[in-house]
């Protein structure tokens, strides 16, 4: 009962550090089935077309968030996303944009490791507690505050749909914004005013212009820019709290 | 001291396109081989232990993409006021075919609990009850709800919580996307690694005083299977090169519920929630395999809630039957969970209401879900005693690389999540306590014998002249184990796939390398990692072909029906033998508490524990 084959034409854009001054165009004919995702299309060309292309995966299912690409211009995990999406036109895959590229379809996610370790990205105990006396209490309601925002796989997809991000990769960014938010928002963290001077900072919450497009591209509904902005919010409150806790505001 | 590298990523002008890289070294006093959710949690108990010791971890990724990441339905750790460890162990150890280590399965529930807590104080966001404890789920082959589950994302949540939370402890060095070549084992100890830099194709010899292996399952020897790319037995094939034997590696675990072509999975929360399994006339087969009776929702340790070997076994009966459907991938039943609801099913269940939808075009409010068993996971693994060591000292395992035992024939869903937060802070504290008390070996010996490895590695993937394509070599594998070692097992079966393995070495010799650069070259860790994949697969068909007994996930159809326990109540033993099969040998099992008994499940199992329970009593 096998389906008829298909074949699709994938344009991959190639960067071999070692031979390629810049990158370029490579296209491949790939004979594909209606269930056929992206993913098993690059595959396909390395196991039989050419084994130097490289790229990141394993999971196959939009969990473990290494497969990002950009393809047709817009940021996409390879493994959910289907070859018959494409068909009958060109699918063109490109490393994902604003990071620098490795090899291939291999960008460099050091900045975004990085930024993820400097929000201090766990639980700083508000109150202790001993592992003895039992986990802390945290009602549905308290987890809602902050579960969306801890469905974040690391994909960096938000990365490459982000303007700002793209301008200066000083911008702390979506996807760690969103992190960030995750922590704060928990019942159980006490270093949410840590978190806030990142929040205030030029490179925090204020980098964000409200284009929006990287909760569009969230493959997990994390939806960061919900979190950016409701941490524009508490950043205002915040600077005026210190306002007036500083006295600045007494006698007016 | 720990020396960390600071490696030039890019730029043309930095790299290298031959390979006479030279070795660069690292110093440390703990390498951790493998940085999903067991190696992490070693990682961050070992810290604890002495914030002074320096801890490498390595990952061929970057943790979170380890495939604990994968891990849906839950951990299981006895929570109830009706439920005991006793429970906890008797469900363990009758789910294992009593083919389990009692010792360590009797540690493993009396800290189950006490481990997950410590999870939730890390942030793990483990879903909750209305007055904010902690909630738990039925799960197959448990008595009494006790699987703790953060939606049915709970590996990924666990996951990202311990990766977060390791980032706290600046003892703990990573050296992410590295892929392991070797150990380096002199003196009869280890100490230390040699990894490849993915992304610049340096060599790095990591040299330490323990080391713990912690690299996950051997899954992708199979065809159709639940798991990632990465999870090719690395791991478990280092240790087995140096004499570690690999223990009961015949039982390979088939998930009832998975994707078709692709062997994605369905949680077995699917049916803690209360899924049915229907055969082609919409029939709930089950109840026809001694797991009956049928009622409306399924009971603990009955139906659809019995344990995985028996489910998949099932399946494959009323294949025969003819009661399956034939779809494009071969046949398959069908996972309905129309009844619980489509609210119920996104708070509970999203990630597989999403799967469903965009990987099947199936909304599984509306239609049951195609399902069929997949390789899912890896029962056996290195040999390791309770406080994770293995023989070869300074070397410890722990996750699923590692047989400490508490699985046996047939491992319990939601108990491997709970496994590696036991046993990862005991790898941890163990580890750390050999690597303080041996002494630093002669750099200049070790370094020599990492440059050998380093030579060695680089003379199976410069392979120009090779004939034989990676992907051929792979695919022949995946088809042979499927067909000879799958979920019902003949001796003449399994001795086809034990000589096409053997060709498949010896073709592996003249494996063919197109990519000659050293930047990002994935082409050569394939190639590196079908070597492990066709030695640890060798290990799991010459243990199951010699295992002449039918018990748990290993099935026999010629004549071996029965479990055998005058001649099979043991663990088997596969010794690496250089090109040659396998050497098997046999060790003990550690029966304390609980005799072999008859496995029983729904309207039989019940009677029997109650008969059980009298005569305890009495």
């Amino acid at each position: 009962m096998a389906e008829v084959e298909k074949t699709i034409e994938i344009a991959v854009l190639r960067y071999r550090p070692e031979k390629d001054t810049k990158p370029v165009s490579q296209t491949f004919e790939v004979p594909f089935t209606d269930d056929m995702s992206v993913l098993q299309g690059v595959q396909y060309i390395k196991d039989y077309l050419d084994g130097s292309l490289s790229f990141r995966w394993s999971c196959r299912m939009a969990i473990c968030g290494s497969c990002g690409m950009m393809l047709n211009g817009e940021p996409k995990l390879a493994c959910s996303t289907f070859l018959r999406e494409y068909y009958p036109g060109t699918l063109q895959i490109e490393a994902l944009k604003h990071f620098p590229i490795e090899k291939d379809l291999v960008i460099d996610a050091s900045d975004f490791i990085d930024k993820l370790g400097s929000i201090t990205p766990y639980i700083v105990p508000a109150e202790p507690r001993s592992v003895e006396q039992g986990e802390y209490l945290q009602t549905p309601a308290q987890k809602a505050q902050y579960d969306q925002f801890s469905a974040c796989i690391n994909c960096m997809l938000c990365y490459a749909a982000c303007p700002q991000y793209g301008l200066s990769t000083n911008f702390t960014g979506p996807g760690i914004l969103a992190l960030l938010h995750r922590y704060n928002a928990d019942s159980r963290d006490g270093a949410r005013e840590t978190r806030m001077e990142i929040v205030n900072s030029e490179e925090g919450v204020w980098g964000c212009t409200l284009v929006g497009y990287c909760s569009e591209v969230c493959p997990k509904e994390v939806d960061p820019a919900k979190a950016v902005n409701l941490n524009k919010v508490n950043s205002t409150m915040d600077y005026f709290l210190r306002f007036f806790a500083s006295g600045k505001g007494a006698g007016k | 001291m720990v020396y960390l590298l600071s490696i030039k990523r890019f730029g043309y002008n930095q790299q290298k396109s031959s390979l006479t890289y030279p070795l660069e070294t690292v110093t440390t006093d703990l390498v951790i081989i493998g940085g999903g959710g067991a190696g992490l949690r070693a990682a961050i108990a070992a810290a604890e232990s002495d914030r002074s010791l320096p801890i490498t971890l390595l990952s061929k990724v970057y943790p979170m993409r380890s495939h604990t990441v994968a891990a849906e339905g839950g951990a299981a750790a006895v929570t109830q006021e009706h439920d005991s460890l006793d429970y906890h162990f008797d469900d363990t150890v009758a789910g294992g075919d009593w083919l389990c280590e009692q010792g360590v399965v009797e540690y493993f529930v009396n800290h189950a609990h006490r481990e997950l807590v410590q999870m939730e104080h890390w942030g793990c966001p483990w879903s909750r009850r209305e007055n904010g404890r902690v909630n738990v789920r039925s799960f197959g082959g448990m008595k009494i709800d006790r699987t703790w589950f953060a939606a049915d994302k709970t590996g990924f949540h666990m996951l990202h919580t311990l990766f977060q939370t390791s980032i706290r402890y600046p003892s703990i060095h990573r050296l992410d996307e590295h892929f392991c070549c070797d150990l380096v084992v002199e003196d009869d100890r280890v100490q230390g690694a040699v990894t490849i830099e993915i992304a610049s194709g340096q060599f790095v010899f990591i040299q330490a005083r323990a080391a713990i292996i912690a690299t996950g399952g051997a899954g992708r020897v199979f065809r159709q299977n639940t798991n990632g790319g990465i999870v090719t037995g690395d791991g478990m094939a280092l240790a087995y090169r140096h004499g570690v034997p690999l223990r009961d590696m015949e039982f390979m675990q088939f998930h009832p519920t998975c994707m078709p072509s692709t062997g994605l999975l369905f949680t077995e929360a699917c049916r803690g929630e209360g899924g049915f399994l229907l055969n082609k006339d919409g029939y709930r087969y089950l109840q026809d395999y001694g797991l009956g009776p049928a009622e409306p929702s399924p009971r603990n340790k009955a139906m659809e809630l019995g344990p995985r070997d028996r489910l998949s076994q099932a399946f494959w009966h009323e294949y025969q039957k003819g009661n399956t459907i034939e779809g494009l991938h071969g046949a398959y039943v069908q996972l309905d969970l129309r009844h619980i609801g489509k609210k119920k099913l996104l708070e509970r269940l999203p990630q597989i209401y999403e799967m469903a939808v965009d990987y099947q075009n199936v909304d599984p409010a509306e239609s049951p879900i195609p399902v069929l068993p997949a390789v899912h996971y890896t029962m056996g693994g290195i040999e390791a005693g309770r406080k994770t060591a293995s023989r070869l000292p300074g070397l410890y395992s722990v996750g699923e690389c590692s047989s400490i035992g508490i699985h046996g024939a047939n491992r319990l869903g939601s108990n491997s999540l709970t496994e590696l937060c036991v046993f990862g802070k005991v790898a941890g504290e163990e580890a750390a306590a050999f690597a303080k008390s041996a002494p630093l070996g002669a750099a200049g010996t070790l370094r020599k014998l990492a440059k050998e490895i380093q030579q060695r590695t680089e003379s199976i993937v410069s392979n120009n002249g090779g004939t034989e394509r990676t992907a051929d070599l792979r695919s022949e594998m995946l088809k042979s184990m499927e067909e000879g070692c799958g979920i019902y097992r003949t001796g003449d079966g399994m001795q086809v796939t034990c000589d096409k393995l053997a060709e498949l070495r010896d073709r592996y010799k003249r494996v063919k390398v197109e990519d000659t650069g050293s930047a990002w070259n994935t082409e050569r860790l394939l190639v590196l990692e079908l070597g492990y994949q066709l030695e640890v697969a060798e290990a799991v068909v010459h243990s199951a072909i010699k295992r002449k007994e039918s018990r748990g996930s290993h099935q026999r159809l010629d004549g071996f029906e029965e479990r055998d326990d005058e001649n099979f109540l043991k663990h088997s033993l596969a010794f690496y033998n250089g090109d040659d099969a396998p050497r098997i040998d046999y060790s003990d099992v550690s029966i304390t508490k609980s005799k072999p008994d008859v496995r029983a499940y729904g309207a039989a199992g019940e009677k029997a524990e109650q008969k059980n329970e009298r005569s305890d009593n009495g």
